[in-house]
């Protein structure tokens, strides 16, 4: 009972300010509202017993990426709204998409049942209360039998800063 | 209406303790941070040679609290142009990240919100990273230039330094084996050793860099008050204002707090396996009692009845919770049957090791904070460009040493069978060894490229030239 009150608290403000983050002109405003659905996001995360996975959404999403993002959004001047690009190829590819996202979310309803005396609809749901804390069990999953796709991973996004510092370094020898 | 009044109470009944805390902490850090504010004017006086507030109370003692009503029924502005309602929800923004992330915090063995929580440290530190949020939404929000300069410093200054932050509490991490905040405390209380010793460079890199991040001087940069009037707060007045000045004293709470958790020790008195220093347990009723007795002493001298009266208040609190102590280090020490067995001191006893881990804790976490005060009044504010090269070129590449030196050192202790003194002393003096190379690099770097900056300038036109 508790858990469905707590899960579509936060699961309907992560749609509201999803839908209001669209919606605004202002930049900032926008970011905001971001950050509320990243945070309600987070929420759902620990309701469902996912600690590490929650303070990760935080330190990384809200902490990291949307500092970066206000940051830009104030050293950009976006006050002046930029011309609308529309074409109808662009349009179509929206509707593709926005169907197959619906049509996801469709079938995982018709696939899920009601969890007994919770009134959540999960796929195959362990009780929340009876999972282990997983910060150590994800560290040594992802440290033991996962360490190969980890490294890997780890090698890209490194590959993918030194190129983000390359490109972004002044060119001193141009010619 | 009936099954909710008993849904409410049975929450009540269940989660008492940790209600309690919750409300202690959240009206009890408030009156902290005033006199904390208080200390820094003292001590800035002290090393000023000059007295500092002695009008309002003894000594200014009752300061803090003239100030908080100032603030209260001063006016409160917003700006015409400002966007009403982020300047409206930034200050709160700000108090609630840093009154949240207290929650995780164990300020004694029971004296916590969030006991159980399995990320522990990783929530303190994650949630009170939001409180930057406030800064930046604030200073953009005033529509100002000087906020704005102010926001986009401390936005760069905090990400540059958390990573640093983040490596240093990793060390400290490696060295406990556990998030938890309760299990860290206890694994410096089973290795007879504070963090603090084992791993030097992790503490001390974390000390700079949560000066940092707290926006204080030397790296004040964000509120500088000679180049930015009051920086991202320039705008704000009143309420507000004393809100985004509560979190800014409340974040200095809980690095202070993140540091002594990890890297003093805790809750845990000097020593706490050395018998002959029993003593000391005794330390928190005397102090107590000793500053109830001055307070009646000097509570007949103040010149106006409301101050008598305050200071009757906080002698009478004084005593009372000195004695409650005492009672208990009495009862401890003596085999008095009766009071043993009766029902209320069964519950004082069950409190009072979380009231008196709660003194040492708070103690350490003083101490830290003066540290702050210490540099602030002794250190010149940087040049944001010394900023920056102090954050990427030394401490970021120090602290990443760092990690990799504990790793190297527990290996070395686990695998090689060595005891973790030498181990740890080695690779603190190997880490100590590539921080005193990356200076020596930087130096001459950092010559380098002044030099070509001032050749840059010398072409410039200089308009404020004679």
């Amino acid at each position: 009972m508790l858990d469905s009150i707590v899960f579509y608290f936060f699961a309907g403000i992560a749609v509201l300010s999803a839908a209001l983050m669209v919606t605004r002109r202002n930049a900032i405003h926008s970011a905001v509202f971001l950050i509320t659905t990243l945070l309600s996001t987070a929420g759902i995360f620990l309701q469902l017993r996912a600690e590490f996975l929650f303070i990760g959404q935080i330190i990384l999403y809200v902490g990291g990426i949307m500092v970066l993002f206000i940051f830009v959004i104030m050293l950009v001047r976006l006050d002046v709204p930029l011309p609308q690009i529309r074409s109808r190829a662009r349009q179509w590819v929206a509707c593709i998409v926005a169907l197959v996202v619906f049509l996801e979310a469709a079938f995982i309803v018709w696939m899920s049942q009601k969890v007994p005396g919770q009134g959540l609809l999960v796929l195959r749901a362990a009780p929340a209360e009876k999972l282990p804390p997983n910060t150590e069990d994800l560290g040594k999953s992802l440290f033991g039998a996962y360490l190969l796709p980890f490294e890997i991973a780890s090698i890209l996004l490194l590959v993918a800063m030194i190129g983000a510092v390359v490109m972004g370094k002044k060119r001193t020898d141009a010619p | 209406m009936n099954a909710v009044l008993q849904g409410v109470l049975a929450f009540v009944q269940t989660w008492w303790v940790e209600l309690l805390c919750a409300v202690l902490i959240v009206l009890v850090v408030p009156l902290i941070a005033g006199y904390i504010v208080l200390v820094e004017l003292k001590v800035m006086a002290d090393m000023q040679a000059r007295l500092g507030p002695m009008r309002v109370g003894p000594h200014g003692l009752l300061q803090p609290i003239a100030d908080a009503v100032k603030l209260l029924i001063k006016e409160d502005l917003i700006p015409d142009n400002a966007d009403q309602f982020i300047f409206w929800f930034a200050p709160v923004l700000s108090m609630t990240a840093a009154l949240t992330s207290m929650g995780a915090i164990a300020f004694g063995p029971w004296f916590q919100v969030a006991r159980d929580i399995n990320i522990g440290l990783l929530f303190v530190v994650g949630v009170s990273a939001l409180g930057p949020f406030g800064i930046v939404l604030g200073g953009w929000a005033s529509n100002n230039h000087y906020s704005i300069i102010g926001a986009i410093r401390s936005t760069a200054q905090l990400i540059s330094y958390e990573t640093t932050a983040g490596f240093a509490l990793v060390s400290g991490f490696l060295l406990a084996g556990t998030l938890k905040v309760s299990d860290i405390v206890q694994a410096q209380y089973a290795g007879h050793v504070w963090y603090v010793f084992l791993t030097p460079v992790g503490f001390f890199t974390y000390l700079i860099a949560s000066i940092a991040e707290t926006n204080r001087a030397p790296f004040d940069l964000p509120e500088a008050e000679s180049e930015l009037v009051a920086g991202y707060m320039t705008e704000y007045s009143g309420f507000r204002w004393s809100l985004y000045f509560l979190a800014e004293y409340a974040n200095m709470i809980v690095v202070g707090a993140v540091g002594t958790t990890l890297f003093l020790g805790g809750w845990l008195r000097p020593f706490p396996h050395v018998a002959w220093l029993g003593w000391v347990d005794a330390l928190p009723a005397l102090l107590l009692a000793a500053v109830g007795v001055y307070c009646v002493m000097r509570a007949g001298k103040q010149p106006a009845r409301v101050q008598a009266m305050f200071m009757w208040v906080v002698a009478l609190l004084c005593i009372v919770v000195a004695l409650i102590f005492g009672l208990v280090e009495v009862a401890h020490a003596s085999n008095f049957a009766a009071l043993q067995a009766s029902h209320s001191f069964l519950l004082l006893r069950s409190m009072y090791p979380g009231l008196y881990g709660a003194f040492w804790f708070l103690l350490k976490v003083s101490a830290y904070i003066y540290i702050f005060m210490w540099l602030r009044f002794t250190l010149p504010r940087f040049r944001f460009d010394q900023l920056m090269r102090l954050g990427w070129h030394i401490l970021i590449p120090l602290s990443l040493v760092n990690v990799i030196s504990v790793g190297v050192g527990l290996a070395l202790e686990s695998s090689l069978g060595w005891n973790r003194w030498p181990a740890m002393i080695l690779t603190s003096i190997a880490t100590l060894f590539v921080g005193m190379l990356l200076i020596r690099w930087n130096d001459k770097h950092a010559a380098a490229a002044s030099a070509s900056i001032a050749a840059d300038n010398s072409q410039v036109e200089d308009s404020y030239a004679g």
